[in-house]
């Protein structure tokens, strides 16, 4: 549908990741400059010049997969560890987060808004580094430029094709149940009260008018809700109030976050088999993720005795358990890509069935490394 | 002298549904839950063999339900989107509808690469009609949406580059053609809506829809006449129907707006919803139309007309509230609006009022002035549809 929407999805889904490991970082008490380290490698190959270039280029949305694999590159891209199960909680937090707020837009222009709320939380991060704050401002004017010009229309489609890449996710989340803001079925509180968007009445006004143009009749009907005037306008420039409050950050310290992972809903589970038929689109996609995942330069695994691990849950113990009892529907299949600097995309793929061949086995041609690569897809 | 709001109602112009003592309807469960696009509900009805069809789209496939009237029987099938091209991306579908003309039925479905044709029941596809997309992808999206029968041998789908498309239908068989191409938007197509099939003589029988709000209003034939540009303001008509000469029209911004057709006068606005509406459908006849919007309502009104002074009105007569739901499909099931369906955004359902599930409503549709509307008690009448 819209080729626009990847770079929203994935500065969002960032803002909210960033959130939550700033949360983190806190709770666990790592020492600040480490904190601050892992902050400003993150935001830093987040912006990255190449990366970002890659990603506003038209183009449709990512799978689930692919860009699971983007955010786990992303999230080690620092001197911080996570274990399987503290990354799968935290893309289960950072999607039902974005889902709610793309929800919630009152109208679809609204989650530019919610883009300029993370992305001033994430310039707040790294305003004592001037060097990644210029990076920022420059994806700002980026933002400005590709989305400002749109019309309502293109917004909804926009606002259609993330809500196609959310369908059917349900994942509990203990912030959003206690505020009340999800069921207990893991679907989102929709409320009939509160202001309406900015360019729609309050419901309950019927106008006839005559042939001749003039007002004849005047009625009233009762709307079923309790709605209130539109709120002023949120500025869509480089500074400014965005009125709206989602895309702020909702944690703190005090407020740890959880999902639950039982009583995954039928549904998801339906959809999951229907994504699981074999996808040959996905050899493009490889390609695009090994051009994408070159530009995002990070540390090698491992490579640092200051790297220190970050637990998503309350214990190791629990993060143990949840490993185990994760739901097979709710596994994202991670592709394992260890990038390097070389951008050629045969050496990528070369590597990539570097890592995955069994016994060093011949170079296959081209186009079955490719049907190779699914096999591993399917097998993740 | 206080003109009165609405003329009573006629023999047989309106019959208010009764309580459901006939049979109760169920929510209809479906393989997959609904995705949030424009119209993603479409009803057959099929009165000799006593089923009705829907259909309901969920990212690159058609579900479809048959459903026997006696509640008995439900069978499913699936619908995948066309990708001739395997080395391109997905074809996500826009809109898949059901188009009644009078020799045959067809099921039209639309997507980001082209436009198949099936018989109504899903069964075998008898048409497909790529549409030109680019080698790499650019930043104007490519899909087709908005499809609808119009007059005797027509089908019409719109286009994202604005653009119309005109399929000649025979009777019978694939021989389907691309008859003609209008090119009248400048923005993607919506919804495109049409009326008087067959015998009826109309003076406009097909309206389109953009992007912007913009509307055309058409004359069919061997080369489609334009009669009318309705200007927009920027707030995008996602969904448009035709009647009586009367666009009913719904708006981005919630409002519901009546246009006749070949002139352009605004008969009546109506502050309908707190949301994006994403469906209206009328019941031909009885006048009631359908809204459904984002913020999870499905509103009842009636629509009547006074020849004598050319002057359309619009009442309210029902709320249906939805939880939690944002509604992107709502449709009568018949011609009378007896009864409806719905489906919303990550439902995996298709709701049908009135049903006799707690908090949803038993079919009482008075009319909030108070006037009473007859209630029929001929069974016959209730029995043919």
């Amino acid at each position: 549908m819209s080729t626009r929407t990847l770079p929203l999805l994935f500065i969002n889904l960032g803002g909210e990741m960033l959130y939550i490991l700033d949360q983190r970082l806190r709770a666990q008490n790592i020492p600040a400059d480490k904190a601050k380290k892992v902050m400003n490698d993150i935001i830093t190959t987040m912006f990255n010049k190449k990366f970002l270039e890659e990603l506003f280029k038209p183009q449709e949305l990512y799978s689930k997969k692919a860009l699971r694999t983007v955010f786990d590159r992303l999230a080690h891209a620092s001197i911080m560890r996570l274990n399987q199960a503290s990354m799968d909680k935290l893309y289960d937090l950072m999607t039902m987060a974005f889902k709610y707020q793309v929800l919630l837009c009152p109208r679809p222009k609204d989650i530019l808004l919610v883009s300029f709320n993370h992305m001033d939380a994430i310039k707040d991060f790294v305003k004592d580094t001037p060097s990644i704050l210029s990076q920022v401002d420059e994806t700002y004017q980026q933002l400005i430029e590709m989305y400002t010009p749109l019309s309502n229309g293109e917004f909804q489609l926009i606002r259609q094709t993330l809500l196609i890449f959310f369908q059917d996710m349900h994942i509990r989340v203990s912030i959003f149940l206690k505020d009340k803001v999800q069921n207990s079925n893991g679907r989102f509180v929709l409320p009939i009260s509160g202001p309406v968007p900015r360019g729609t009445q309050v419901p309950g006004l019927i106008r006839i008018f005559s042939c001749a143009g003039e007002e004849l009749t005047r009625l009233q009907f009762k709307n079923g809700g309790n709605y209130s005037s539109a709120l002023r306008e949120g500025s869509f420039e480089l500074f400014g109030d965005r009125v709206t409050k989602l895309g702020t950050n909702m944690y703190s310290v005090s407020r740890p976050v959880e999902t639950h992972m039982s009583g995954a809903s039928k549904s998801s589970a339906q959809h999951t088999k229907v994504n699981a038929a074999p996808n040959p689109l996905a050899k493009e996609e490889l390609n695009l993720l090994a051009r994408l995942m070159g530009g995002l330069e990070g540390q090698k695994p491992g490579s640092t005795d200051n790297g220190f691990r970050v637990n998503l849950f309350a214990t190791d113990e629990e993060e143990e358990e949840a490993l185990i009892s994760r739901p097979d529907e709710l596994s994202y299949g991670v592709i394992n890509i260890q990038a390097t600097k070389d951008q050629q995309t045969n050496a990528e793929l070369a590597k990539i069935m570097g890592e995955f061949t069994e016994s060093g086995d011949q170079s296959p041609s081209a186009s079955s490394k490719g049907d190779d690569l699914l096999a591993m897809m399917d097998g993740l | 002298m206080q003109r009165p709001f609405l003329s009573g109602p006629k023999q047989g112009e309106l019959r208010c549904f009764k309580d459901t003592m006939y049979h109760k309807e169920k929510s209809i469960q479906i393989k997959n839950s609904a995705s949030a696009l424009y119209n993603n509900l479409s009803v057959l009805r099929i009165a000799p063999r006593r089923l009705t069809y829907f259909t309901v789209v969920h990212a690159n496939v058609v579900n479809t339900v048959s459903a026997s009237w006696d509640g008995l029987n439900y069978s499913h099938r699936q619908l995948q989107s066309k990708e001739p091209n395997v080395a391109t991306s997905t074809s996500l579908i826009m809109q898949a509808a059901f188009c009644v003309l009078p020799s045959r039925d067809l099921l039209v479905v639309s997507s980001q690469k082209g436009i198949q044709m099936y018989e109504s029941d899903g069964s075998i596809m008898v048409y497909w009609h790529a549409l030109d997309t680019p080698e790499a992808p650019t930043a104007q999206a490519v899909f087709a949406r908005g499809i609808s029968a119009v007059s005797d041998n027509y089908i019409c789908v719109g286009v994202s580059s604005g653009a119309v498309l005109v399929f000649d239908i025979p009777s019978k068989g694939s021989n389907i053609t691309l008859s003609e191409v209008l090119e009248e938007h400048k923005e993607a197509i919506t919804d495109i809506a049409s009326e008087c099939s067959g015998s009826q003589e109309c003076l406009a029988n097909l309206v389109t829809a953009d992007d912007g709000g913009n509307m055309c209003v058409w004359k069919s034939g061997e080369e489609f006449q334009l009669l009318n540009k309705i200007p927009g303001f920027d707030i995008t008509c996602s969904s448009v129907k035709l009647w009586k000469g009367t666009v009913l029209a719904g708006y981005g911004t919630g409002q519901i707006r009546l246009y006749e057709a070949v002139t352009g006068i605004l008969h009546a606005e109506v502050n309908a919803h707190a949301r994006w509406i994403y469906s209206l459908d009328i019941a031909p006849f009885s006048g009631l139309l359908l809204s459904a919007a984002e913020d999870s309502f499905v509103r009842v009104w009636h629509v009547s007309m006074t020849p004598e002074t050319n002057n359309v009105e619009i009442a309210h007569l029902h709320n249906e509230c939805v939880t939690d739901t944002q509604i992107c499909g709502a449709k009568f099931c018949d011609g009378d609006g007896y009864a409806f369906a719905v489906t919303g955004y990550d439902l995996s359902e298709i709701i049908r009022l009135p049903s006799d599930e707690p908090g949803h409503s038993n079919g009482k549709w008075a009319a909030v002035t108070g006037q009473t509307w007859l209630r029929t008690d001929n069974i016959e009448l209730l029995e043919k549809y």
